[in-house]
């Protein structure tokens, strides 16, 4: 598959500091990508250098198979994490104004911003100040302003923050949407469950260095431990929990359950697997609960950034 | 060049269709109106008035050579005690007493002439009552020694210097007046623009930091198209204003002649008696018209504009500097001090150097330094700088203009990027490494 970015060794210094310190990674066309990483880590510095707000001191990055140049710009839509309006523009004039900016001609921005418009229902706003409108409300006109010229890549920073649970869904679907017809997403957040619901592959930055990517389904596998949730109704849950720590790793769960007597969290050794512990307590018990521990991006997130 | 025009124009409209450039643009020039009006209005009130000097004159010959005019009367008082006419005098409510002691020689008149009034007199009034009184006194004196007072005036010189320059143009009095008047506006001019429209654009860089748009915009922008794009928007602003400045003056000027026209010469009128004086008037301003035809108009114009496209932009790649630096106004306002300063001294340079020796060595070398040369030397070129100099004046000035341009895109790709950390001149010389 494609991919749409490539970013080759790249390093990036501000005097002393190392913002970046050799980063590669690389992005396939029509996913949607999450870069992580705490705070400071220089995902930002990685976005502007992408965005060709900064260039990189060593490296390369490849836009579709060819060097990052200006004519790029208008293939990329970028929401930054702090980002504001002109506080004395009418909201249409400004994003008519963005729209030129990244290329559209002043005609089909004003067609595709009524668009936008009616579809958020929010014809009434074109005359409006940005000081009339709430946070929620510039967000919104934000988001459009990103998408607006249709980018081959989208890059969202914390596209959430400042958005009441409905219209953070509203801008989810459109998010998921803008996908589907071809575009491709970059994430960067701290939000672990919209990475979880949202992202195919992730990359974690930590402390200049890029420390995890790949495929968010191939991560999960190798973080797993082997380790399941059991609950079972047993007639001699005693015996059996015995047993069970004679057999394998065993350790006290954390995970909720009705009906059961014995719950456990259970870890298989290398060379155990899980139909012979199924099996195990198939033997006059009934098995309320039983499920593999996948371990979640925060848990993947918070341990890599820990053991670094 | 697409991203620069839209931003140019974008920040051209944005000023333009700004109520307080409106409101601005039109309170300023009707404030300065409003002043000249009531200028000219107290003037006429305060010439309206006839001031009423009553004199007691013991000598008997001084009164009847006192010249009344439009706006000191002289009438005399027969009564000799002092108190008595001081009675008098405030009784009529005079502007003042003349108290003219009786001796034998003029010198001893002067020593004891006395003037009483209420509250103190215009300095004006007391010299034109001294000076009467001295060529009163004067002429006595020489009757007395027996000179004949017509031989003496007919056989006094009075001299104009006839003046030339190098190159054998005629010059005048008038001529230094009219050069020093027209440098010291061409300075103010630039040193007006330079604040006014500096300052905007300051503003505008920090608008758009503070908003946190910037960010959006770079992301489509090349941070030095922005710069370049908003300092040029404001400029065109700046001059839109000043040609509406100047359209207003020249309707003003059109209105107030041709109303005030008349009053005017009638006002003239009174100050001046004869029509002889009348007409020396009106020859001063043919005078003044024809010492501003002597100017060497052609090379003010062009250095004009090219001293204000440099100083202008020398300056506006600073004010827009500072505004990416700064978070706030206050932080600002550290680093508007220093470029307040050299503005400053260059207007001082300019006043005070330039109309004393307009080709001295002070000058001069005010005239090489960049930050200074463009009000120096504006102020200088109306008396004829050689245009060796102005060259070199103006390659120095374009390079810097350039080098600055270059430091202040610098530190404004960093800065309209950095928030929240209090910006020090360290700080920003730093960032010129990145």
């Amino acid at each position: 598959m494609n991919n749409i970015l490539s970013i080759d060794s790249v390093s990036k210094h501000y005097g002393e500091f190392t913002a970046l310190n050799n980063v590669s990674m690389n992005i396939r066309e029509g996913s949607i990508f999450g870069l992580l990483g705490p705070n400071g880590a220089g995902k930002t510095t990685l976005i502007r250098i992408i965005n060709q707000i900064t260039s990189p001191d060593t490296g390369k990055v490849l836009f579709n198979n060819t060097p990052l140049e200006l004519k790029h710009i208008k293939d990329i839509g970028y929401l930054p994490e702090e980002r504001g309006l002109y506080p004395k523009m009418a909201i249409g004039d400004q994003a008519v104004y963005l729209a030129q900016l990244k290329g559209l001609d002043r005609a089909t921005a004003k067609s595709e911003l009524n668009k936008w418009f009616e579809k958020f229902e929010i014809k009434d706003w074109w005359d409006k100040k940005v000081t009339e409108l709430s946070k929620g409300m510039a967000q919104k006109i934000q988001f459009i302003v990103t998408v607006l010229h249709k980018p081959k890549l989208l890059i969202f920073d914390e596209p959430f923050s400042g958005f009441d649970p409905i219209n953070a869904n509203l801008i989810k679907d459109e998010i998921l949407l803008l996908r589907e017809e071809g575009a491709t997403v970059i994430f960067s957040t701290h939000r672990m469950e919209s990475v979880e619901e949202l992202c195919e592959d992730i990359a974690l930055i930590n402390k200049s260095n890029k420390i995890l990517d790949g495929n968010l389904d191939d991560i999960k596998k190798k973080y797993k431990s082997n380790t399941f949730e059991i609950a079972v109704d047993s007639k001699d849950p005693i015996s059996l929990s015995k047993k069970l720590e004679s057999i394998y790793d065993v350790s006290n769960p954390s995970f909720k359950t009705i009906g059961d007597n014995l719950k456990l969290n259970v870890k298989l050794k290398n060379n155990q697997n899980s139909e012979d512990l199924l099996k195990l307590l198939n033997q006059n018990t009934k098995v309320i609960h039983f499920k593999e521990v996948i371990p979640s991006v925060n848990d993947i997130f918070i341990n890599s950034v820990k053991n670094d | 060049m697409e991203h620069f025009s839209l931003i140019t124009t974008r920040e051209y409209l944005n000023k333009i269709t700004n109520k307080s450039f409106w409101l601005f643009t039109v309170l300023l020039p009707l404030f300065l109106i409003g002043i000249v009006f009531l200028l000219s209005f107290l003037s006429s009130i305060n010439n309206d008035s006839v001031k009423t000097i009553s004199v007691v004159d013991n000598t008997g010959y001084i009164y009847d050579k006192l010249d009344s005019s439009n706006d000191i009367k002289y009438s005399l008082i027969i009564d000799p005690s002092l108190e008595k006419a001081k009675e008098i005098s405030s009784q009529n409510e005079d502007y003042g007493l003349l108290y003219i002691s009786s001796f034998d020689s003029p010198g001893e008149i002067a020593e004891s002439v006395l003037f009483i009034s209420e509250n103190s007199p215009s300095l004006s009034i007391i010299n034109r009552v001294e000076s009467q009184l001295e060529r009163i006194l004067t002429n006595e004196n020489f009757r007395i020694i027996g000179l004949d007072i017509n031989e003496i005036n007919s056989s006094k010189i009075y001299l104009n210097l006839y003046q030339e320059s190098l190159d054998g143009k005629e010059t005048t009095k008038v001529d230094g007046i009219v050069k020093l008047v027209f440098g010291m506006a061409l300075g103010f001019l630039l040193y007006f623009f330079i604040f006014i429209y500096g300052s905007m654009i300051m503003m505008s860089v920090m608008e758009e930091k503070t908003s946190r748009i910037i960010e959006i915009i770079i992301s489509s922008v090349k941070p030095f198209s922005l710069m370049t794009g908003k300092i040029i928007g404001v400029s065109l602003a700046g001059l839109t204003q000043f040609l509406i400045w100047g359209v207003m003056f020249f309707v003003f000027a059109f209105f107030y002649s041709s109303f005030f026209g008349i009053s005017n010469s009638e006002a003239a009128g009174q100050v001046i008696l004869s029509s002889e004086e009348g007409s020396a008037i009106s020859s001063a301003a043919l005078e003044m018209i024809s010492a501003f035809m002597n100017l060497p108009l052609t090379n003010i114009f062009f250095a004009f504009i090219m001293y204000f496209l440099g100083g202008y932009l020398l300056y506006a790649s600073i004010f827009a500097a500072i505004g990416a630096a700064v978070d706030n106004q206050a932080d600002a306002q550290q680093f508007m001090m220093p470029i307040t300063i050299l503005v400053i001294v260059a207007l001082y340079v300019g006043v005070l150097t330039v109309p004393d020796d307009p080709n001295g060595i002070v000058a001069q070398i005010f005239s090489y330094i960049p930050f200074t040369s463009p009000i120096v030397m504006l102020m200088r070129i109306p008396n004829g700088v050689p245009i060796y100099e102005q060259l070199i004046s103006l390659t120095i000035l374009f390079s810097s203009v350039v080098f600055m341009i270059w430091i202040g895109a610098k530190i404004y790709r960093i800065g309209i990027l950095m928030y929240g950390k209090k910006v020090t001149y360290g700080e920003i010389i730093k960032w010129l490494k990145y």
